[in-house]
């Protein structure tokens, strides 16, 4: 597998570079999947930072690839919407035959109103609370790994862990979690035969199945006293007590993929990346105080959502290229986190970087990740853990990834404990 | 150069020197001041830069923009005298100036 992998990066990388330029068509899952899609963006980058693709599975759409342009984009939501309406969020469009109204894919000022309810469960004060139910869940689950043997870090740590950490952020029946990740999943898959689900009736039974389910604990919470958790506080919350059904199953989606999918794969991406560059986890080791730094390095590295998609709503001149409004935008972070004007040597994970905080993973202006420091503790537990530990992890084989151009992740990583 | 004082939440007070036109901000993370990361370099767009202004100084130090009203609404714990202080730019009638921390901004 490793072979035929590897024979995929190269192609790819030939490809990228052989291709007419205005042929250029970054956004294939495929490419994603043989994690063979650097080469485009170094190109774009490069020749054509703003990049127009005529025609693809997704239709046309304009690529912005660089740093500071996609800051430009982020920070103007004015003219570049997010609303599910016009598309929402990711570069393939929102069904309008299945809406998922959600704020992540509305505009000011109903996202702000909605963002507000959710923020709290997030804040430090939360978090602290938060922290010791964390840290025991991390150190029973490193502690049950086998030693001297191969099994799967995706799923006994990743999943095991983001689950357990959504469960809680619910109060969602333990016994039930791995249902989270299965709507997660389902969530942003594309049905297809051989796939996760088969049809897209399949898929959106299985995310009624979860509206159903949910609808239940609302009903007990909102006839219950407010509690911390979030459906509580959506099931109280000024702004969202009044939401659809449609609307909620759509927040609900938000939260279980933004809190189980991009931690899940910052988790196993932090494993591999040590994989890749043993003399950093060296260092880490000696000095675990840098985890501070290593943490945002990670999750800049990883970049586990790799784009994000905006409509324009008027027409707009940036970087020299006219976008026209009604056209799809898509921000590459996971090429804005590699652009070496911005960050020096950014192929490499270097867990004492000058600036490691400086990185798009979160993105940047109102929609900015609301459980970003949520995200950084998990991750910074789940390390530290494994340092007092001194496991000795090691990566037996390039891990299997995510079809997608929007999760940027993995499926599987087989790994074995050697101490 | 002008000087500025960060105060934690805890009580201890960093002073550090600004440029005239510098941000309150890069003189914080240039400095290592804990409490401020200052995820997006100054572009008003993260709100990892939250702070107190002391009241003596509230007056000089201006208004907020409407992208900074908007941001800080999404950050804890803000108070009246709240600022993003990438969006306070040094000056000689700023020399001196003291701010506060918020609990847990990092």
């Amino acid at each position: 597998m490793n072979h035929i992998s590897m024979d995929a990066v190269r192609a790819a990388e030939a490809r990228a570079w052989s291709t007419p330029l205005a042929d250029l068509a970054p956004a294939d899952p495929q490419l994603f999947k043989d994690n063979a899609q650097w080469a485009y963006f170094e190109r774009l980058r490069k020749e054509d930072p703003i990049h127009f693709t005529r025609d693809s599975e997704f239709g046309p759409y304009w690529s912005i690839t660089n740093y500071k342009d996609i800051m430009a984009v982020d920070t103007n939501h004015k003219v570049f919407s997010s609303l599910s309406t016009l598309g929402g969020i990711s570069i393939r469009d929102q069904r309008a035959d299945f809406p998922l109204p959600m704020f992540i894919a509305m505009d000011p000022p109903i996202h702000d109103a909605q963002r507000k309810v959710v923020s709290p469960i997030v804040a430090p004060g939360n978090l602290a609370i938060l922290e010791q139910t964390i840290r025991e869940r991390a150190q029973t689950i490193l502690d049950a790994l086998p030693r001297g043997e191969t099994f799967d870090w995706v799923d006994r740590v990743s999943i095991e862990l983001t689950t357990q950490m959504l469960a809680t952020l619910f109060d969602f029946p333990f016994h039930d979690r791995r249902k989270l990740t299965r709507w997660s999943d389902v969530a942003t898959t594309i049905a297809g035969p051989g796939g996760l689900v088969e049809t897209e009736e399949q898929r959106q039974a299985e995310l009624r199945e979860c509206a159903g389910y949910f609808m239940q604990l609302w009903n007990q919470r909102v006839n219950a006293p407010p509690t911390t958790d979030l459906i509580s506080m959506l099931a109280h919350g000024e702004s969202t007590r009044n939401m659809t059904p449609q609307e909620f199953l759509g927040n609900l989606i938000l939260l279980i993929v933004g809190g189980n999918d991009t931690t899940r794969n910052s988790l196993t991406g932090g494993l591999y990346a040590f994989s890749k560059f043993p003399e950093q986890y060296q260092k880490l080791r000696a000095n675990p105080e840098l985890l501070d730094s290593a943490i945002p390095e990670i999750i800049r590295w990883q970049t586990p959502l790799a784009h994000m998609r905006r409509t324009a709503v008027s027409d707009i001149e940036i970087g020299g290229k006219h976008i026209k409004a009604g056209d799809k935008v898509i921000m590459w972070y996971v090429s804005g986190n590699r652009d070496e004007e911005v960050i020096e040597s950014p192929n490499a994970l270097i867990v004492d970087r000058a600036r490691p905080r400086q990185h798009l993973s979160f993105g940047f202006g109102v929609h900015r990740c609301v459980g970003n420091r949520l995200a950084e503790m998990q991750l910074r537990i789940v390390w530290e853990e494994i340092l007092k530990r001194d496991l000795d992890i090691e990566v037996l084989e390039e891990p299997e990834r995510v079809m997608s151009t929007f999760i940027k992740g993995y499926i599987s990583m087989p790994v074995r404990i050697r101490n | 150069m002008p000087k500025v004082t960060f105060i934690e939440h805890n009580g201890t007070a960093h002073t550090v020197e600004a440029a005239n036109g510098e941000s309150l901000m890069r003189a914080a993370v240039d400095n290592n001041v804990p409490g401020i990361d200052g995820d997006c370099g100054g572009e008003c767009a993260c709100a990892t830069c939250h702070v107190y202004v002391e009241a003596d100084w509230w007056e000089k130090v201006g208004g907020r923009t409407e992208t900074e009203e908007t941001m800080l609404s999404f950050a804890a714990a803000t108070k009246d005298n709240s600022r993003l202080c990438c969006q306070i730019m040094m000056s000689d009638a700023l020399d001196g100036i003291v701010v506060h921390t918020p609990d847990g901004q990092h």
